[in-house]
């Protein structure tokens, strides 16, 4: 049975449905409100409800209702229950703690309290319990206390969650309620009861206090609930076949916070929370939100371990459930305990598994956390398999996480190098752009490490290039194994794979294919130019279209590629004799060039390093060449290397003025690593007139008695003057060709 | 932050074009703030895609939402509430409103919007569950507006 509408109220919504523009709803709301403000204005004339309903509806709208708050403030202080009843529901709608008006209502809800009619009692509880500040609820807490222990179920219930408010506001009123909320429990009324345990969680919540001694009301609980399982057909509460659910949840979670920590408690609940877990019927949702209370309190509680497995089964149960709802929150929950139920969570990892292909979003992403934390030594391979799988076909907002989470765990627990290798290869194929960005050093080095798999790593990635470039980080990675291992490569032998046929030319395609592609970033062209210019040192017949792959970048646009290639050009330059092989003396071997890539940008300034080290050994060289080690405003100093034994060499440095100025005091120092010996003769002077018209010489002795490694740089100190100012100049020699 | 916590935040319902047609807030809000929630739970919850599942997390909270003709149903709940019982909740206040207006449909919330606060009223306080049985609260709103009649009634007669 319905009451008869307010028709003013009607009347004025169809007015506003019925405008065909905002503008025209505009309209009709001002004209509305103004008539409103008017009536209020005026006497008592019977229709103030209606009139403060009308307010309400317009504010739900989204438009300013301010003006209604006295109007609440009047209505709820007048005798009539229609107007209380629509001023309380406006003071709940628009006032709250903080407007000034809300202190105005205090009175009236203070004498509403003890109305002597209960649905009065009851408009002045839920406003109470809704809006009540702290003042409010200091204010009224003696009289919510006598309404808890003397009054019908009706305002009992009601006075329980005003309690539950006050607590909320004022901690320390918990104390106050204590004895009463404890003599609720033996109530028989459901309403009254579930009111009472809401108030005794709050309070154990609160105080540790409150929890020992509430702890006492364990068996009585324990009681309460045996009465709902085990009763039969109650048609007041039964949903579907389980008698208040509603009421059975919030038991099940107040015996939670009793029995945490607590093997006393938990002890006495144990048979209970078994009977309910086994006995609840669970093909509704409502047995299943009853199920799911029983498994969250076994597991947080000390319960038994076969009650705890009891628990996860019922998880894994959940999680072949039709309802995808159950099936989300059993991922949810085993997330949560898969730490410290490992075992038992590992036991349903097959059906965990088998949610990656859930159709639901929300699904699929908790099955692929819980499977990422499900991988361990004995599974990885398998699990893999499926990771793999899901990556290939999963969401795109899940693919970094997916592909991240699949490196950690090959990380831990590859079985063996090559498959770790293999594995990462096809994350890179499969979603390069999505990986974490320390992936590429970081399989770079897992690559230089695993020095048995080099030439089967280069035919992979070569491959792989091949096939796609778009995918940067394959890119990256594939481009420094072929300037590392490029000559692995070009052998062609590799067991492990299907053998192919490379020659020089198809490995630099493959590379100027990346240089010259709109898909390759510029980090990306940078290894691959830096690829290209070690490929210099590994292969014969090109090197003079790497020179043109490396000159042509010399103007790129990019400051980056730019000077890169500029630096190789110089260093084509310089070294250019050593390339130049005679066929029968000269055995001509490059060792090491080892350049490491400055991957400099600014989204995760990894800066590996930039070392530039040439070591190039001559057996015999017949010629001694003529190294230009320094050129500078015209001034030059070259060097010239003889070989005098196995260990020993002169070094004539020979300094030169083209310029048209005088360079004068123009003297040289060197610094060598110290287990070379430097023995530095007098120079032949110290001037060097303009336009060269006369040289300085002078000539080191250079002894490298115990064969080291010229590693480090040696230096050159250039002092002179010119215009009357000092110039200091360093120059770093890398080598002395034949030491 | 223990305090101010509560099994349910705030309870909303909306049409599919994202009309409010009733709004409960548990905890007290700026309204500017609700202005803000009512507009991310809209836009959510009618860009959520068919076939998925009725649970979404939103800030520290859980986002309960079901459908019922042309209403969205969007409860909001602590993180450590139960979901499967906010659907349940969720389904009693519609059996609620149905019981009430015979076969309730969109149209009853908006010219009776008053009389479905006055159910809400008599289900939920304080962001808790008041009463877990149906007949009662039906039993309630029924005399409550026998109460509201009567003394219409009274008041409307003619003083002689």
């Amino acid at each position: 049975m319905s009451m008869s509408p307010s028709v003013p109220l009607q009347e004025m919504i169809r007015a506003i449905r019925s405008a065909r523009t905002q503008c025209e709803e505009r309209g009709v709301i001002q004209r509305e409100c103004a008539a409103i403000r008017a009536q209020f204005r005026q006497a008592d004339n019977g229709g103030r409800s209606h009139n403060l309903a009308k307010l309400l509806y317009v504010h739900m709208l989204g438009y300013p209702a301010h003006f209604g708050q006295m109007e609440c403030v009047r209505m709820i202080a007048s005798s009539r229950y229609s107007e209380k009843r629509v001023g309380y529901l406006g003071a709940m709608m628009l006032l709250d703690e903080k407007q000034d008006a809300s202190l105005l209502i205090t009175n009236s809800i203070k004498n509403d309290l003890s109305h002597s009619n209960q649905y009065v009692q009851s408009l002045a509880l839920c406003t109470l319990a809704c809006m009540g500040s702290a003042e409010m609820c200091r204010d009224l807490a003696p009289e919510i206390d006598r309404l808890l222990r003397a009054s019908n179920s009706y305002i009992k219930k009601k006075a329980a969650l005003c309690a539950v408010h006050i607590v909320r506001k004022v901690h320390e009123l918990g104390e106050l309620f204590a004895p009463a909320a404890r003599s609720l429990l033996s109530e028989k009324n459901h309403g009254v009861l579930h009111g009472a345990v809401v108030l005794i969680t709050e309070l154990c919540e609160r105080s540790s206090e409150s929890l020992e001694r509430f702890r006492k009301t364990v068996p009585d609980l324990v009681q309460i609930m045996k009465g709902l399982v085990i009763s039969g057909y109650s048609p007041e509460h039964d949903v579907a076949g389980i008698s208040d659910p509603f009421l059975q949840v919030r038991l099940l979670r107040l015996l939670r916070i009793l029995g945490r920590n607590n093997e006393t408690a938990s002890d006495a609940m144990n048979d209970l929370l078994a009977q309910v877990a086994t006995n609840t019927d669970s093909t509704k949702t409502v047995g299943n939100a009853v199920l799911y209370e029983t498994v969250l309190t076994v597991l947080d509680i000390k319960s038994e371990s076969g009650l705890r497995v009891l628990a996860v089964n019922i998880l894994g149960r959940f999680l072949l459930n039709n309802d995808r709802n159950i099936r989300y929150i059993a991922m949810t929950s085993l997330q949560k305990i898969v730490g410290t139920d490992h075992n038992a969570v590992q036991r349903h990892r097959g059906t965990i598994v088998d949610c990656l292909k859930d159709q639901d979003a929300s699904v699929k992403r908790r099955a692929l956390d819980l499977s990422l934390a499900l991988v361990s030594a004995s599974n990885i391979r398998s699990m893999m398999k499926e990771l793999l799988l899901f990556l290939s076909s999963c969401p795109p907002e899940l693919r970094s996480q997916a592909a991240n989470g699949i490196f950690t765990a090959a990380e831990r627990y590859a079985p063996s190098k090559r498959w770790h290798i293999d594995t990462i290869l096809h994350v890179l194929i499969t979603a390069g752009g999505d990986v974490r960005d320390e992936t590429v050093p970081n399989l770079i080095q897992l690559i230089t490490n695993t020095s048995e798999l080099h030439c089967y790593t280069v035919h992979k990635l070569y491959r792989a290039l091949l096939s796609d470039i778009s995918q940067q980080s394959l890119v990256q990675v594939a481009c420094w194994c072929i300037g590392e291992y490029g000559d692995l490569l070009l052998r062609g032998d590799c067991q492990e794979v299907e053998p192919m046929q490379v020659c020089e030319d198809d490995v630099l395609d493959a590379l100027e294919t990346v240089l010259q592609s709109h898909m390759s970033s510029t980090a990306t062209r940078g290894f691959a130019l830096t690829a290209t210019m070690k490929l210099s040192t590994r292969i014969t017949d090109n090197v003079d279209r790497i020179r043109s792959i490396v000159s042509i970048y010399g103007s790129c646009i990019d400051l980056e590629l730019q000077q890169r290639a500029v630096e190789y050009n110089a260093l084509f330059k310089k070294y250019d004799h050593m390339r130049y092989a005679k066929k029968d003396s000269t055995h001509f071997c490059c060792c090491g060039v080892i350049l490491f890539c400055s991957v400099n940008s600014f989204a995760f300034n990894v800066i590996l390093g930039f070392m530039l080290l040439l070591t190039i050994t001559f057996v015999s060289a017949p010629t001694a060449p003529t190294v230009t080690v320094y050129e500078k405003d015209g001034v030059t100093l070259t060097i010239v290397c003889e070989k005098q034994s196995d260990s020993a060499m002169t070094v004539t440095l020979t300094g030169f003025n083209s310029s048209d100025c005088d360079v004068s005091s123009f003297t040289l120092q060197a610094a060598v690593p110290k287990s070379v010996q430097l023995h530095m003769k007098a120079p032949s002077g110290d001037s060097l007139p303009a336009g060269g018209a006369a040289k300085v010489t002078q000539v080191v002795l250079l002894n490298n008695p115990n064969k080291v490694r010229l590693q480090n740089r040696q230096m050159l100190f250039i002092y002179l003057v010119c215009r009357g100012s000092t110039v200091q100049e360093t120059v770093q020699v890398d080598s002395f060709p034949g030491l | 932050m223990l305090c101010l916590l509560r099994q349910m935040r705030f309870l909303l319902l909306f049409s599919r074009q994202g009309r409010l047609r009733l709004q409960k807030w548990f905890t007290p809000m700026m309204d500017r703030e609700k202005k803000k929630i009512i507009r991310d739970m809209t836009t959510m919850v009618l860009s959520r895609q068919p076939r998925t599942c009725n649970f979404m997390q939103w800030k520290d909270l859980k986002i309960i939402y079901k459908r019922y003709a042309s209403l969205y149903f969007c409860l909001a709940i602590e993180s450590q509430e139960n979901e499967l019982l906010a659907l349940e909740v969720i389904h009693r206040y519609v059996e609620l409103l149905d019981k009430y207006f015979g076969n309730v449909c969109e149209l009853d919330i908006i010219f009776n919007f008053e009389k479905a606060y006055f159910i809400l009223d008599e289900f939920l306080m304080g962001g808790e569950i008041q009463e877990t049985s149906k007949q009662i609260v039906n039993r309630s709103i029924d005399a409550s507006d026998m109460l509201q009649e009567t003394l219409e009634e009274y008041m409307s007669k003619p003083a002689f």
